[in-house]
């Protein structure tokens, strides 16, 4: 129950690859983050996946049944859309019938798996209202109410988050987690939100110009980023990258401290950093600079936690350091990720 | 000194121009609209009213008021009679025609194919040309004689031969036999007011926002389950608007029933606005025409008030 496969899925539109040879397999019940930048093809991904977009090429399988070229009608998949697409001539409770009604489940069981569905989002009290009567929060309860009241075996979403004010964001991704584990529903979530896929997301599927950078859990995708992309959009700021020949060496900025505050059991390498400006905000520091001589000067960012209290101008040179295990090594060319230890 | 341009801001400010007048500049700019309204419909019912309770004639259009005796001469004329159940019968009947082939049009055209903009382009003239100009082109086609419909089904073998399925006869004569008569009427109606209510139905169809119809999709609605639950109850405030539009302009149309058949066979297809005209300008009795014309009154008032209600109705959804 609730295993998506893909197969070396493509599609283009005339002749942009929206989606290139993607290969992915879903685990059973798991959170699965799509991230990428727009037009990086995760929501075309997804729509292939719900059906309403056909693949060029490519095979996809649900529950060990191919189902490529099945309407989405006939593959139990639900989906959330951005918009949230609640029918704004239905009232609540028949936005959430729908489904069922679309599936002819008799009317008493029908009024029971409202309720039912209602009750798990605390939307009872809204079922008469039409759409345009809720509010942002209430019409994404709604829609996520739309597509769990048939009990999906894969739930998809696209963006559900990205109407929704900051604040609301917060305790409605928080709500969001805990409800996927409480039901267990393997679930495929799209977003260009780095923070939602990191706080979201069992595993994290970068991609980037429809091809798949890397798959890993939030953990190895931060700490152990498989290319040069994946390194820089993931994180903020982005991982610092140094030119060093044919190697670029990437360090995260709250890995770049001063070299006092660097615990050093594995060995450092240091660096003169000198500050060109800083940014106060609150729990953090930020300091841009640069490093190296003046013909390699490259711009890094080191983040400093606000309980470190150190005096720092711009236009002083200050010896800064990174843990050697904290350093990754990338090829210059691929931008691929190298084995080895630094130099 | 530096109190002056101050004090010049604050009377330019209490002065203000006309333009600075809003509610000045308001009613200056709707009384064209008002006077051409009071002008053009406003003078012309009060006129209609005043003759339809009165004896005048074209040959003496004095007022001497005689109270209801027009409209109670009309209601007990039978030909007046037929001509009110056709002229709800003649709308009715088109604009419903209208609404289904509008509709199917239009989902044709919100697809993308070859030669799209040559079939808009073939579905428009209709509207673009006069309708006095294309009902003369209807007359010729209809024509007792020389009726190229006529040819072309004594061509294929369905007219003129003895075992012919429309019979033995070379001609039709749809203009000279009731039922003919009326279904051509009914036909030219569809023709007009097909273009108008497609461009509706086009805007209203292409207004609906491709998530829905994929949100159904996915939650698992059958294609004609779309349509019924999402499709149409979408655009019922918009296709309701194109229905009484067409209801609107059929209900008063003079000009198909006058160049067709003048109310022909035995006014078989008399409807009210060419009856007002037969009696109130060539028969000269103003007095019965405009009581007549004013029987259409009511139900344009009606019409009037739904459409207002169902454009506050779409711009809600």
């Amino acid at each position: 129950m609730g295993c998506v496969e893909i197969r070396g899925i493509s599609k283009l539109f005339g002749n942009v690859r929206a989606v290139d040879q993607v290969d992915l397999a879903t685990n059973e019940g798991e959170f699965l983050v799509l991230l990428g930048p727009s037009g990086c093809g995760k929501t075309t991904l997804l729509r292939m996946i719900a059906g309403i977009e056909e693949p060029t090429a490519g095979e996809m399988v649900t529950d060990g049944r191919v189902v490529t070229h099945l309407p989405p009608r006939m593959r139990d998949i639900a989906m959330v859309f951005q918009s949230y697409a609640l029918y704004p001539h239905m009232t609540v409770y028949k936005n959430i019938a729908f489904p069922l009604r679309a599936r002819g489940v008799e009317k008493e069981a029908v009024r029971k798996k409202v309720e039912w569905a209602a009750g798990m989002f605390k939307i009872e009290r809204l079922l008469d209202r039409k759409p345009r009567e809720l509010s942002g929060g209430e019409r994404q309860r709604v829609a996520l109410a739309r597509a769990m009241v048939r009990e999906p075996s894969v739930f998809l979403l696209d963006e559900p988050l990205s109407n929704l004010d900051a604040l609301l964001r917060a305790s409605a991704r928080e709500e969001l987690r805990q409800f996927q584990r409480r039901v267990g529903v393997t679930t495929i979530y799209v977003t260009h939100d780095q923070v939602e896929a990191m706080g979201l997301g069992d595993r994290i599927v970068v991609m980037s110009q429809g091809k798949i950078r890397q798959i890993g859990t939030p953990m190895e995708i931060y700490q152990w980023p498989a290319d040069t992309f994946v390194a820089t959009f993931v994180g903020s700021p982005p991982m610092n990258l140094l030119d060093q020949g044919d190697t670029l060496l990437g360090f995260r900025p709250e890995t770049f401290m001063p070299t006092d505050a660097v615990e050093g059991s594995g060995g450092v390498v240091t660096y003169p950093f000198e500050v060109t400006y800083l940014e106060y905000l609150g729990a953090e520091r930020l300091v841009y600079g640069t490093v190296g001589e003046k013909s390699h000067a490259r711009h890094v960012v080191s983040r400093l936690p606000g309980s470190l209290i150190l005096p720092m101008e711009a236009g002083k040179t200050y010896p800064f350091a990174v843990a050697l295990r904290d350093l990754r090594r990338f090829d210059k060319k691929s931008g691929l990720y190298k084995e080895g230890g630094p130099s | 000194m530096s109190g002056q341009p101050v004090s010049n801001l604050a009377v330019d400010g209490a002065r203000g121009g006309l333009l600075d007048r809003e509610g000045a500049l308001a009613k200056l700019m709707i009384a064209p609209a008002i006077l051409y309204i009071v002008a053009m419909i406003g003078v012309p019912f009060v006129l209609a009213v005043l003759y339809s309770l009165s004896d005048a004639t074209t040959g003496d259009p004095s007022l001497n008021f005689v109270g209801l005796r027009n409209f109670t001469a009309a209601l007990e004329d039978p030909v007046f009679r037929l001509s009110l159940w056709n002229t709800v019968f003649f709308t009715l009947a088109s604009q419903c025609i209208v609404v289904l082939l509008s509709r199917l049009l239009a989902t044709a055209l919100l697809k993308t194919f070859r030669g799209k903009w040559l079939v808009r382009f073939l579905i428009m003239l209709p509207w673009t040309a006069p309708i006095s100009l294309g009902t003369i082109g209807w007359l010729w086609m209809l024509d007792s004689i020389f009726s190229p419909i006529d040819w072309v089904l004594r061509y294929v073998g369905l007219l003129g031969a003895p075992d012919a399925l429309l019979g033995a006869g070379t001609n039709l004569y749809y203009l000279g036999i009731p039922g003919l008569a009326i279904s051509s009427i009914i036909l030219v109606d569809v023709w007009r007011i097909l273009p108008l209510a497609t461009v509706i139905q086009l805007a209203g169809l292409s207004s609906i926002p491709k998530d829905l119809l994929e949100a159904a999709e996915v939650d698992g609605a059958s294609p004609w389950r779309r349509t019924l639950m999402i499709t149409i109850p979408l655009t019922l405030p918009i296709t309701s608007i194109a229905f009484l539009f067409g209801v609107v302009f059929t209900f008063t149309d003079l000009v198909v029933v006058y160049v067709l058949t003048r109310g022909g066979p035995v006014h078989m297809t008399q409807v009210l606005s060419s009856w007002t005209f037969f009696k109130g300008i060539e028969g000269g009795d103003l007095a019965q025409g405009a009581a007549i014309s004013l029987f259409m009154f009511p139900v344009l008032a009606a019409v009037a008030i739904l459409i207002l209600r169902m454009a506050r109705r779409t711009e809600v959804v």
